[in-house]
């Protein structure tokens, strides 16, 4: 844990937006850029990886900071993360969905005293359901969520959603909003006691201080 | 880095081929013989290194004063309630012939604070104890954290701040020196800082918790919407709570705390001014966002590093409330090492020599 620091960075939704970002830190991504299958950057310090990996990284230490969504820090709140900035890109909600039309939550807690819902979030939806005071049996799913009440799998679904087309195009309506997700600047506690000054220079040229 | 990590029980000796000899012609092991999650074997290579690594530690400790004690690994779970609520985090409980609840202890601290109340209840103080010995905690499920862990450390009972604190930070550099790190360095922050600082600005009770447990999180983007959240607060005292948790570094960072903070970090400078005297103040980081979990903790609290891991390798603080609970009132402080994650330490510095 000593040199340059190491950053984890999404690939995926938030790739661009951080490789941005890095951009105007001065940390130089022309080969992130250039590079779709290499992983490890050595000279900038990059390592790339699916945004729900970053906290476990960047938890071991092998990262010393990381960029990552706040639904990935919801969905793993066990991991031994600081969480530094709200970076603002990235926005997403965090919704409930369900088929147009009917309304299948209310008719499912009504007649069978429970909701069956499909989710990748499965911490982030049975604490929504606990929190409302509604008893939800929760399906995880690993791919498109969107199929499971289609199929008759559950009665809804809790997802992350950008523009809500995807949903729009399987006949899903928004039914509640648990939150927004945005991208997060994290940390490694070890790190950022002892790489304090690096840590900090980044935060305060993120907030313009 | 941590190159192997201390989570997926990696790090053990593969067999050495003598071992794969003396096996050989015997059935396959099987494979239903399990052991519970978070516990492990340990195996001559590793044991060998565990025991010379708490050898030298020991060495260091005796040297300074402090004999070592051994106390059973089951306490009544009501004496460690009496310690601090939640019996600091025990979770393994059974019950005995009489319907008592037995729990196994979660750390050494309330266990020689009992001893010192039942065995030690007229010595004169200052008192120095010792351990080596395990402790074992819940997990969360799937996280793959040990529940059993060996943890070596130390109490200085009757030492007032910020003296016994200086002792125990000077011993603890030293312990790990004679274990062989190099690199380590112990983060000092005062464990009721951020209450104080939260009780001076007149937040109600109920409206610091939030603010805490994003604290104990180092949730800082949460601690921000929380500090903004709470209208009464002026603009200075919102940016106090929020900067608070960002200062750490060397003994500066103990003058930018300013307004009121600045009173309650007069025992940290203090406490630096001993470190100075005993030659290790350059290995001590001041963080003024520090808290630890326990309940126990009234002053100074301390967390232990190593540039080579990405994790703490143990803590401590002031408990000056906790011997009183046992009978005998007097200040306290200690610090208590995992002996296995000195061990991966020691190994990771020494990789990247």
């Amino acid at each position: 844990m000593s040199g340059p620091l190491t950053i984890a960075v999404p690939r995926g939704a938030l790739f661009a937006g951080s490789l941005d970002l890095l951009d105007r830190l001065g940390v130089d991504t022309a080969e992130v850029r250039d590079n779709d299958r290499k992983l490890l950057f050595a000279d900038s310090g990059i390592v790339t990886m699916r945004p729900s990996d970053v906290p476990t990284y960047v938890e071991h230490g092998s990262a010393d900071i990381g960029i990552t969504g706040k639904d990935v820090l919801l969905e793993q709140s066990q991991r031994k993360v600081y969480e530094l900035l709200d970076l603002g890109y990235g926005a997403c909600r965090m919704v409930v969905a369900a088929r147009e039309g009917s309304d299948p939550i209310a008719d499912a807690l009504r007649r069978l005293g429970r909701v069956r819902i499909a989710t990748k979030y499965p911490r982030i939806a049975a604490q929504h359901f606990a929190d409302t005071g509604r008893q939800a049996e929760i399906v995880e799913v690993k791919g498109s969520v969107e199929l499971a009440p289609l199929t008759g799998l559950v009665d809804a679904i809790v997802d992350l959603t950008a523009t809500g087309r995807t949903l729009e195009e399987n006949d899903l309506r928004i039914t509640e909003e648990i939150g927004l997700c945005t991208a997060r600047l994290i940390a490694n506690p070890v790190a950022h006691k002892l790489k304090a000054d690096q840590i900090d220079a980044i935060v305060d040229q993120v907030r313009g201080r | 880095m941590a190159r192997e990590q201390h989570r997926s029980g990696a790090g053990q000796p593969a067999p050495s081929r003598e071992q794969d000899r003396s096996g050989a012609g015997q059935p396959a092991p099987s494979r239903t013989t399990r052991i519970p999650t978070g516990t492990r074997d340990v195996l001559p290579d590793e044991m060998r290194e565990l025991r010379a690594i708490s050898a030298r530690m020991r060495a260091t400790f005796e040297e300074a004063g402090y004999g070592e004690v051994h106390t059973p690994a089951l306490e009544y779970e009501e004496v460690l309630r009496r310690g601090e609520e939640r019996a600091a985090g025990a979770r393994y409980r059974t019950f005995d012939e009489q319907g008592d609840v037995l729990a196994l202890r979660s750390d050494m601290t309330i266990p020689i604070a009992r001893v010192v109340g039942t065995r030690f209840g007229t010595a004169q103080p200052p008192l120095r104890f010792c351990y080596f010995a395990h402790a074992w905690r819940a997990v969360d499920r799937g996280v793959g954290e040990p529940r059993e862990f060996l943890q070596g450390g130390l109490e200085l009972i009757g030492a007032q701040a910020p003296a016994g604190e200086a002792e125990v930070v000077a011993l603890t550099i030293a312990a790990l020196d004679a274990a062989g790190l190099r690199r380590h360095r112990v983060g000092v922050g005062d464990g009721s800082l951020y209450r104080t600082l939260l009780g001076s600005f007149d937040v109600p009770a109920e409206r610091q918790l939030p603010l805490l447990e994003a604290l104990s999180r180092r949730d800082l983007v949460g601690l921000e919407m929380g500090a903004r959240a709470i209208e009464e607060l002026s603009e200075r005292e919102r940016e106090l709570l929020m900067r608070l948790p960002e200062l750490r570094g060397g003994p500066d960072v103990l003058e930018r705390a300013g307004g009121p903070a600045a009173a309650a970090v007069e025992g940290l400078r203090e406490l630096h001014g001993l470190l100075e005297g005993r030659g290790v103040a350059d290995r001590v980081i001041f963080d003024l966002g520090l808290v630890r979990e326990l309940g126990y903790y009234t002053g100074a609290v301390f967390e232990v590093y190593d540039p080579a891991v990405g994790f703490a390798l143990g803590g401590g603080g002031r408990y000056d409330d906790l011997l009183g609970r046992f009978g005998r009132d007097l200040p306290a402080c200690g610090m208590a090492l995992d002996v296995q994650r000195v061990h991966m330490a020691q190994a990771a510095e020494e990789a990247l020599e």
